[in-house]
């Protein structure tokens, strides 16, 4: 550690104004500072500071991510033995797996953090940590058979539109994992939402039309339901997650182990959370009372399980940044989140993950919810004055 | 109890080196120095030069904006230097003691007799005038204002406090004829904030005040957050504040005739050989208090406490309104991976360090920022620790934009610097909290 703290030293003045490579100081400054966290001390009347850093927070949100990680690489392995009709074990399931993800998260990270370096460095801002977690939350949300280069497209979009130009980190007003998505969604639909495309190559899985093991369909459980037709897949597939979809949005069970370390560790918020539940089974409820197509009478609890909804609801409504920053908001925001979801889905087929539609909505909503909560508390100031 | 507010936000950081209830003894500080710094928005305007003869209440300058505010000598000697700083601000003002220890004779008296007018004048000319800060702004208070109410606090709880149920025993009489001068100069009713389910013995006889019980961690002993719950500050009124053992010397003024600024100290702090109490005037220099008492090496010596205090050398002075000396190791060394593996335990509200899962361990902090600045993206971390009905976060967004209107509506008249201090401590983007509190509120003061 010495060695490598010396070695930072004597590289330091290269970086430094007047040095002959300035020009990468944000990057130098990155580096070092992951390494070592800098030795600033405090300066005002406050001579101690909590513990915790962005990095350590951005850290804790991607091991939260883990667990739906290794599951999406198992089950894009599983689903893509299971089409092909061969039976596999566990450890082939995953390396199959490892082999299609890994290609795509690696070219997320390198792409977005590349930009995100340049951006710093034409600023002359330090590099924030933000992108550690939406690096890996743009592999989790798209098909494991997207082409790389729409992954490196997608993840430009949303870095430079989605983030840098309202001012990197902290400053976005969209969700920027899901401004990614939602660009390719618009853009090449038939990779995202189709489930063959006209080539016959699968979306949700490897292989395609031609070579299809009998029985196995290749719809999810929201595509067949927007052909009013039954899902596939029992509630219990859905839960556990063996069922086909984007890399990490298949296994509800591996976003609630996440949920549990975001929970306990403080960092993501458990009002959004459950408030994002609370609106789909409340919507789910209406709908089923409503009753007279398939997708209405679709018991509430399974538009919980299908799709993204776990995964939007653990992971992309809870970021702090773009979500209502008051409390009481966090509350409407959600119930709103999950309320639309079901309403989106259900009344317009056309779109039916209507998670990432909800989210980015309420994204958008989210400073009008504290604009009013905010209000309140200005106005219950202002009638004690005058009382 | 009928006055019983009971908070739950907040924090309690937890350290080590406790003062234990022991009066240390050493030898009598040589030099004594009032440091105008210590007291917001105060110009000086000198009534001394270097080689005055003063005695203890002697006037040494008054401020500028307010003519008659004198502040007085803490003892009685020689003014040997008159320190100055950038664009010749006075910086401190310092005197060598003799150990005559005279006292400038202002007379007994009983506040009642001598009228509201009668005790200002007194206060005034004594320099016990300058202990009562006014809300909002927390500048020395306005003697041409009446305030709506007067607001004490008989219980710090920032870490490792002052005991001042300790600290002030046997000091009742001070205390009740400070209260009974208090309430001379107010119209509405003086307020006493105390910690519910402990040992008040002290305030316990005293009367003339409304006392309020609180429960819960820091910043429940804060004056700023008692007064939010008591009677909170409304646009246009003023109240005025004035710490515990400060009341006790504008009492004795009363009862004895003299300024007599002493307070007891807890000197604290993991770097301090024996923590304990100490006997120490107000602008006292530390040097024989902290000597042989601290241990080697790089430490920060506060006056103060941790939230809320001043750095200074060993040869630093007792701030104005300061009665704590704590003293920590300083933090500058770079922590290799310090975000991922921590190399020792340090308090968090995040629960993201194991030493969550020991809620009574006492922690060794030092003054390390522990990361760097960033824009705010952590949400409900402020609002944790703030047990007040405001949004700091978007109070302190507004005093960044300089948006006075939406200062005011967010409240600002009903915060100082200290009140907020817990926010810096536990802001994930590492914000200057207070600095940025500062700012807006000299803004409002100058504009608004």
């Amino acid at each position: 550690m010495k060695f490598l703290r010396k070695t930072l030293d004597n590289l330091k003045p290269n970086f430094e104004k007047g040095g002959k490579l300035h020009f990468l100081h944000s990057t130098f400054d990155a580096f070092e500072t992951f390494l070592f966290v800098p030795g600033h001390t405090t300066h005002g009347k406050v001579h101690v500071r909590d513990g915790i850093d962005l990095k350590r927070t951005m850290f804790t949100v991607v091991v939260s991510m883990l667990p739906v990680l290794l599951f999406g690489m198992w089950n894009v392995g599983y689903q893509h033995y299971l089409s092909m009709g061969e039976s596999s074990t566990l450890m082939q399931n995953f390396i199959y797996g490892a082999i299609q993800v890994l290609p795509i998260v690696v070219v997320s990270y390198v792409v977005g953090l590349g930009i995100e370096f340049a951006a710093c460095q034409i600023k002359g801002h330090p590099v924030n940590e933000g992108f550690l977690v939406t690096g890996m939350l743009i592999p989790l949300c798209l098909p494991p058979t997207i082409p790389l280069w729409m992954v490196a497209l997608g993840t430009a979009f949303s870095v430079i539109i989605g983030k840098e130009v309202f001012g990197g980190t902290g400053m976005n007003l969209l969700n920027p994992a899901l401004t990614a998505r939602v660009f390719l969604f618009f853009a090449y639909p038939a990779y995202m939402s189709g489930e063959f495309m006209s080539s016959g190559e699968a979306v949700w899985f490897m292989g395609d039309r031609a070579t299809l093991a009998d029985g196995f369909t290749g719809a999810t459980s929201l595509g067949r339901l927007a052909e009013q037709s039954q899902p596939v897949y029992t509630p219990w597939e859905m839960f556990i997650g063996t069922e086909i979809g984007s890399i990490g949005e298949t296994s509800v069970l591996a976003c609630l182990i996440g949920a549990a370390i975001l929970i306990i560790t403080g960092i993501g918020s458990w009002k959004i959370m459950t408030s994002v539940f609370a609106g789909g089974l409340i919507m789910g409820t209406i709908f089923n009372w409503v009753g007279g197509t398939t997708f209405l009478d679709i018991p509430a609890y399974q538009h919980l399980l299908m799709g993204g909804f776990a995964f939007g609801a653990v992971y992309m409504a809870t970021d702090p940044v773009s979500a209502s920053q008051t409390e009481k908001g966090k509350i409407i925001y959600g119930l709103l989140i999950g309320i639309l979801t079901v309403m989106i889905r259900v009344a317009n087929p056309a779109y039916p993950e209507g998670m990432m539609m909800a989210i980015l909505l309420m994204n958008v909503l989210a400073p009008l919810i504290d604009y009013f909560v905010i209000e309140s508390n200005k106005k219950r100031r202002l009638k004690r004055a005058t009382v | 109890m009928a006055n019983l507010i009971r908070l739950s936000k907040g924090y309690d950081i937890k350290l080590v080196g406790e003062a234990a209830k022991e009066t240390i003894s050493f030898e009598a500080p040589k030099t004594y120095a009032i440091q105008p710094p210590d007291i917001k928005g105060l110009t000086p305007k000198l009534q001394v030069e270097v080689g005055s003869e003063v005695k203890c209440g002697t006037p040494l300058f008054f401020a500028k904006n307010q003519p008659k505010v004198m502040f007085t000598s803490p003892v009685s000697g020689e003014v040997v230097e008159i320190v100055r700083g950038e664009k010749r601000r006075i910086m401190e003002v310092r005197i060598l003691a003799d150990s005559s220890n005279t006292y400038e004779q202002f007379g007994q008296s009983d506040p009642k007799s001598l009228g509201r007018n009668g005790v200002k004048e007194l206060l005034l000319k004594s320099g016990a005038w300058t202990f009562l800060r006014q809300r909002p702004y927390n500048s020395i208070a306005n003697s041409e204002l009446t305030p709506r109410n007067i607001f004490i606090s008989g219980f710090d709880s920032a870490p490792l406090a002052t005991d001042l149920n300790y600290a002030l025993k046997g000091r009742q009489p001070h205390l009740q004829a400070g209260i009974n001068a208090l309430a001379m100069l107010t119209d509405g009713k003086v307020f006493l904030g105390l910690k519910h389910k402990a040992d008040n013995s002290t305030f316990d006889g005293l009367h003339g005040v409304e006392k309020y019980y609180f429960s819960g961690p820091h910043p429940a002993g804060n004056v700023g957050v008692q007064i939010h719950h008591i009677a909170p500050i409304n646009k246009g009124e003023v109240v005025w504040t004035i710490n515990a053992q400060d009341l006790a010397t504008l009492g004795k003024l009363f009862t004895d005739g003299i300024f007599d600024p002493e307070r007891v100290i807890a000197l604290c702090g993991s770097e301090v050989k024996s923590a304990g109490y100490a006997k120490l005037r107000l602008g006292a220099c530390l040097d024989t208090l902290l000597k042989d008492r601290i241990s080697e090496g790089n430490n920060r010596i506060i006056s103060g406490n941790v939230l809320m205090g001043t750095a200074c050398n060993e040869n630093g002075y007792l701030g104005y309104f300061d009665h704590q000396v704590t003293v920590i190791p300083e933090g500058d060394d770079p922590e290799f991976l310090g975000w991922l593996i921590p190399t020792y335990s340090r308090p968090s509200i995040s629960k993201t360090f194991l030493s969550y899962l020991m809620p009574g361990k006492k922690y060794k902090v030092n003054t390390s920022m522990h990361g760097e600045e960033r824009a705010y993206v952590v949400t409900n971390e402020y609002e944790k620790v703030l047990p007040m009905d405001l949004y700091p976060v978007q109070l302190l967004k507004a005093c960044m934009a300089g948006d006075l209107e939406a200062m005011e509506a967010l409240g600002i008249y009903e915060v100082v610097e200290e009140d907020l201090s817990l926010c810096e401590f536990v802001c994930t983007s590492k914000m200057p909290v207070q600095d940025i509190l500062s700012d807006g509120l000299a803004l409002i003061e100058k504009e608004g």
